[in-house]
């Protein structure tokens, strides 16, 4: 398998180190994740925690981001909101992944029949706007995470296929793959051994840039109420008390918008460096 | 030409089938079914009176009768009617928003354009120096703000501190006795905003893809022989380079549609413009679901439409395709 070529890994970590974009994003993104783990332990106060006293308060040395309509720390709610948008961002792009890279694998390896047939589908999913898919199947389900981790994962395979199946078409020319046939292997095997380690990569990148936008997405579809929904706190909700109390209260906008921005911004960097970082022809 | 056109215009009738199918699964294999949700509102409903209205709709028709009915329909732009309380078909009011919908996203896209190409030429001639690495900065926060945070910042911004646009609907109330030219002011500055949010969108990706689509054009041997036989450097970019370069950017163009349309959902929503994007966010939220199902297999085929244009001019701009097939 790919992994074991220590080679491989010492150029790919050599070129990352070298990249000071991609090491910021990574960090951040390492941060995220020690946020959400630790949100109980570090949050000042209870996300939850109603308090009828202080009521829409600008940012102070007590709440650093003030407090919502309901007296709740907003900067407790941006941590806790940290949780959401790692759990979408991975669960929802595991399933475009998943799906992605079975289609793609059987199309470039078959093609044909199959092949033609695969790519309709993929041609034809996507004509829709892929947001409006997304609402148009949620508005038959009951508003849960679950749901629309789901809903994105299933709207959100087809760029994934198509690049697993362009790998796929010229892998299946080369060589050791005529010797595994010429040994017997069966077609399981070829695909599960010789050709899945060697599309890996590219799914990699394109699954790091995925998460981003299934943030996006998540935290677009939580600020329209149709995503997670109250008092569960997610960036996109408390954008939407955002909006609702936009004259009175700007950092309700602000900090969970660039809680966003910041995530999204940190995994396309990281996306980048890891594509640029495993690019054959960037050999410097 | 001929044959190339008449092939992809044939290459549409399995597209739309499909999408027929989509939309028509999507509606029916989801739990629940649509008639649920129009009398849960409603405990009264007795038994018979649910059966009444199966029928009506159709419902008790065996699944491939339904779609064929449906299709039928659809082939005669009759998408049903409304289960708003108003009742009206479907169709009527998609027309009335449609123009709104459509006439601000074409106005986002050439704006889009108009910035992303300079923006791009800027970056490829320059290169690695402090103003394409400004710009990489920007296209990549550009890449990272959601839409909709763009837009309440603005509104913020000029709506609420500044106070000089207005920060939803499309007219002032009263607008209707204002003078034309005022009329047309009251517009505009409605506008604004929501055509900036719209075409932020893909500005970002947009004029990355300009730049490497520039840099590769800058990079083959006829740039090269234009600039050895001592044509100015203004000369070789604009007459020879930009014209092979701007050529992926049509494709381009057809593809950012299904992105603009769906996008229309959030900023229509958020400055509470009457356009498709707002009926379809008013028909998920009330589960109306001929509204969805209708906008649904529009939006799809306006995509299709779009990439038509977007292939078509493509073949008529690149001689290689006008002269060929």
């Amino acid at each position: 398998m790919a992994f074991k070529h220590s080679y491989f890994y010492a150029v790919f970590w050599q070129r990352i180190k070298r990249n000071r974009l991609a090491l910021a994003g990574g960090c951040v993104v390492a941060l995220l994740f020690l946020v959400s783990l630790l949100a109980p332990l570090i949050a000042p106060y209870d996300p939850n925690g109603i308090n009828a006293w202080q009521v829409l308060e600008p940012p102070s040395v007590q709440h650093w981001f003030g407090t919502d309509e309901l007296g709740r720390d907003v900067l407790s709610r941006v941590l806790y909101g940290a949780r959401i948008s790692l759990k979408v961002g991975f669960v929802a792009i595991g399933i475009a992944v998943a799906i992605g890279t079975v289609v793609g694998l059987v199309s470039g390896f078959y093609s044909g029949i199959v092949d033609a047939a695969l790519m309709r589908v993929v041609d034809i999913m996507l004509c829709f706007p892929a947001f409006f898919l997304i609402l148009a199947v949620i508005t038959f389900l009951e508003p849960s995470i679950w749901y629309i981790m789901m809903v994105i994962g299933l709207t959100g395979w087809m760029g994934v296929a198509r690049l697993v199946r362009a790998e796929t078409l010229s892998i299946r020319e080369m060589d050791y793959i005529m010797a595994a046939r010429c040994i017997g292997c069966s077609d399981s095997r070829i695909i599960l051994r010789h050709i899945l380690p060697n599309v890996v990569s590219p799914i990699l990148v394109s699954a790091t840039l995925g998460v981003a936008g299934a943030i996006l997405t998540e935290s677009a579809l939580s600020f329209l109420g149709i995503g997670v929904q109250p008092p569960t706190p997610s960036w996109g909700n408390i954008l939407t008390s955002g909006k609702d109390y936009i004259e009175f209260a700007w950092w309700l906008s602000l900090f969970p918008g660039l809680a966003i921005l910041v995530t999204v911004l940190a995994y396309n960097l990281l996306g980048e460096g890891i594509r640029d970082a495993l690019d054959p022809r960037l050999k410097r | 030409m001929t044959t190339y056109l008449i092939k992809r215009i044939l290459m549409l009738i399995p597209l739309m089938v499909g999408i027929t199918l989509i939309t028509f699964s999507v509606i029916h294999l989801a739990p629940g079914e649509p008639v649920e949700m129009q009398m849960a509102m409603n405990p009264k409903v007795g038994k018979e009176a649910r059966e009444r209205l199966r029928k009506f709709y159709g419902l008790d028709q065996p699944l491939h009768v339904q779609y064929f009915t449906w299709v039928g329909k659809l082939a005669r732009l009759d998408l049903g009617r409304s289960f708003s309380s108003d009742g009206r078909p479907v169709t009527a009011k998609i027309k009335e928003r449609l123009p709104i919908t459509i006439s601000l996203n074409v106005i986002a896209l050439l704006l889009e354009f108009g910035l992303a190409i300079p923006i791009g030429i800027l970056a490829a001639t320059h290169r690695d120096t402090w103003l394409d690495k400004g710009i990489t900065v920007f296209v990549f926060i550009g890449f990272a703000v959601p839409t909709f945070w763009l837009a309440l910042l603005l509104m913020y911004l000029f709506g609420v501190r500044l106070n000089w646009l207005p920060i939803s609907g499309l007219h002032t109330l009263g607008s209707d006795s204002y003078g034309a030219l005022h009329y047309l002011w009251d517009l505009a500055k409605h506008l604004v905003m929501p055509i900036m949010v719209a075409s932020f969108g893909s500005l970002a990706g947009l004029s990355r893809y300009m730049r490497s689509s520039m840099l590769n054009v800058i990079g083959q041997d006829y740039i090269t022989t234009a600039r050895a036989k001592g044509l100015p450097e203004r000369v070789v970019i604009y007459r020879h380079a930009l014209r092979n370069a701007l050529l992926p950017l049509i494709t381009l163009a057809g593809f950012s549609i299904p992105g603009l349309i769906g996008g229309s959902v959030i900023f229509e929503t958020i400055f509470a413009i009457p356009g498709m994007g707002q009926l379809f966010y008013q028909g998920v939220m009330s589960r109306d679901y001929p509204v969805v199902m209708g906008i649904l297999v529009i939006g799809a085929f306006l995509t299709l439409i779009g990439n038509l244009i977007a292939d078509i001019s493509y073949a008529l701009a690149d001689p290689r395709i006008r002269h060929g097939a």
